[in-house]
């Protein structure tokens, strides 16, 4: 495979695995935990980098999970010390990613590991770190992850898919029905980190959000159907993995920034023209019919 | 240590941070009872494509330039946000999401095209991501203790009517103000404070100056006022403290450091503050448990054994 087909498919493997994650943080209305577990995930990593002097894939896995379920597990005890959902977010996720930054200028210092890398991604390098496969033969090391993540999370809503869309649309039903929603909440937060560990690499930090949110969010305003709004969602995230590519060759600037920027023009299309709740629609529409709705 | 505090430049620099601090404390507890703490995250982040749309536009670094360009572009995030989340099923925080994620990505595509154009790379324009202070040349500091100023001023002068706006917007509308009006204002003068803010703190960390010393002075009051004085306070003193630590290394981020002194006072008040800090709710149940047991001895055994 040419260097240039490795990058699309890294890229596409993110918008995927980002895009049917996505759909359950946007039903959950989570959005916004994604953006504070792609801040703190930064700190695992590092912490990883302290404890093991490496930066192996394992490490950084680890690490990432370890910080994702620790921003989910305090988030929620602050919440349950009766501070205000979003506040406890922004005081959870800015504290922790402060302490990320503190020891990357500190210790960890002019190694391998810079904060501009971790938060903006760079595509570009990920076909030069390869790893060899057997009976696939060489191949980058973050697709190679990135591919196994995207098994995991396929595997995990298949599974679950019964459960997951309960505790989604109603935990309260899911609760009393003797679902774990519990165990299930922090399962979902595991999945959101381990998919921005690994789309770390090649989009960074802050875009992952865009890939998580912004995909599910236009598939969210065309269809009600939980199964087809999780592969129109895939399907918009790899879509403007694509474009972005193009775009960023065409122009000649940073891959992930115009991979985000793809989503946000998907998700403005979908929001003038779906039919059943863009701007269009609901403007065509007769007054009587539009208060029914 | 002592003689690095006494350099005319950390002085200057902390003065900034110090009024940025105070100015962004009394933002925060408006935001707080707007029930918008997240929206100063989306709004920094959003505000990144205009920093450098405006540099490319005028080709050097003129901070009040690149903050008037990274109003506009927050702004029109805020414009995004509310339009997606009324016109739309999109709830607020999804909306925000996005509206952080695609401008910042688009802030990056600019960026790469900026640090590309002669003298782009010397600019340090990737600051305004991650703040740094200690960068901040003299005029820097005048124009930001200056507007950080009109903020401060805004918020007091107006005081009555924010406590009307936010707490009793039916009764304000009673009495002849402009609920939009209001929040016309309220948007600009958070825009002002966070685009001013996220040259010294960064983008990502500026939400923290707002959020953190609102929610600390919660533990300690119940009364508008003096959660806003204490909130500015605590700010004000997170400002000067955090960037008096990161003088002391060399290479040490401003940001993180104000940070996380702010989060050592929510961390104190939330154990120790005298309004529903953990520590006092504890004794006061301890308190109530005693009374109640030796007022009906049977009943609390009851209550125990279950």
């Amino acid at each position: 495979m040419t260097y240039t087909m490795w990058i699309i498919l890294t890229a596409s493997l993110v918008g995927l695995s980002c895009g049917l994650i996505g759909v359950y943080l946007i039903l959950k209305k989570q959005a916004m935990m994604a953006d504070a577990i792609s801040h703190t995930v930064l700190l695992g990593i590092v912490l990883a980098y302290m404890v093991t002097q490496q930066l192996s894939g394992t490490a950084m896995l680890v690490g990432g999970i370890f910080a994702g379920i620790l921003t989910a597990f305090l988030v929620q005890s602050l919440n349950n010390l009766k501070v205000q959902h979003d506040a406890s977010l922004g005081i959870v996720f800015t504290t922790l990613f402060a302490i990320g930054v503190i020891l990357i200028s500190t210790s960890v210092g002019n190694v391998h590991l810079d904060v501009q890398h971790a938060l903006m991604g760079e595509i570009t390098f990920v076909p030069f770190t390869t790893m060899d496969i057997p009976l696939i033969g060489s191949v980058p090391k973050a697709t190679a992850i990135l591919a196994l993540v995207l098994i995991v999370v396929i595997f995990f809503i298949i599974a679950f898919y019964k459960e997951w869309k309960i505790t989604s649309f109603d935990p309260a039903l899911a609760a009393s029905i003797g679902i774990p929603v519990i165990f299930f909440h922090y399962l979902f937060m595991t999945l959101v980190s381990v998919t921005t560990v690994a789309s770390f690499d090649a989009v960074g930090a802050i875009l992952v959000v865009a890939m998580l949110i912004t995909p599910a969010a236009a598939a969210y305003l065309w269809t009600d159907k939980l199964i087809l709004m999780l592969f129109l969602s895939g399907g918009f995230g790899i879509i403007s993995a694509v474009a972005g590519y193009w775009v960023a060759t065409w122009l000649n600037t940073s891959i992930s920034g115009s991979m985000a920027l793809m989503t946000g023009c998907i998700f403005f299309i979908t929001f003038l023209l779906s039919p059943k709740h863009g701007l269009i629609s609901r403007w065509v529409r007769p007054a009587e019919v539009r208060e029914e709705a | 240590m002592l003689s690095n505090l006494l350099h005319i430049n950390t002085l200057w620099v902390m003065a900034s941070t110090m009024i940025l601090g105070i100015a962004a404390g009394g933002i925060g507890c408006l935001a707080y009872w707007k029930r918008q703490n997240l929206m100063s995250d989306a709004l920094s982040h959003a505000a990144l494509p205009g920093v450098v749309v405006a540099f490319l536009i005028i080709q050097e670094k003129n901070l009040l330039l690149l903050v008037i360009g990274a109003a506009l572009s927050a702004l029109l995030g805020a414009f995004f946000i509310q339009w997606f989340s009324n016109a739309s099923r999109i709830t607020e925080d999804t909306a925000m999401g996005m509206t952080l994620s695609v401008f910042y990505g688009v802030g990056v595509m600019l960026l790469a095209i900026a640090n590309r154009s002669p003298g782009g790379n010397q600019s340090g324009l990737n600051n305004f991501i991650y703040g740094q202070a200690a960068a901040m040349v003299r005029s820097d500091v005048i124009t930001m203790i200056a507007l950080a100023s009109i903020v401060i001023l805004i918020i007091f002068l107006a005081f009555k009517e924010w406590k009307l706006f936010l707490f009793d917007a039916n009764f304000a509308k009673g009495v002849g103000m402009s609920i939009r009006g209001m929040n016309v204002l309220y948007t600009i003068v958070l825009v002002t404070t966070i685009v001013i803010g996220i040259q010294a703190v960064g983008v990502i960390l500026m939400a923290a100056m707002l959020i953190i010393p609102a929610v600390s002075a919660r533990y300690w009051t119940h009364s508008f006022k003096m959660m806003i004085l204490l909130s500015s306070a605590i700010g004000g003193l997170a400002g000067a403290f955090g960037t008096w630590v990161s003088s002391t290394g060399s290479g040490l981020p401003t940001g993180p450091f104000i940070v996380l002194t702010s989060s050592a006072v929510f961390i104190l008040s939330l154990l120790f503050g005298k309004e529903k800090g953990i520590i006092i709710n504890f004794i006061q149940f301890k308190m109530q448990q005693r009374a109640s047991q030796k007022k009906h001895p049977l009943a609390a055994e009851k209550g125990g054994s279950q």
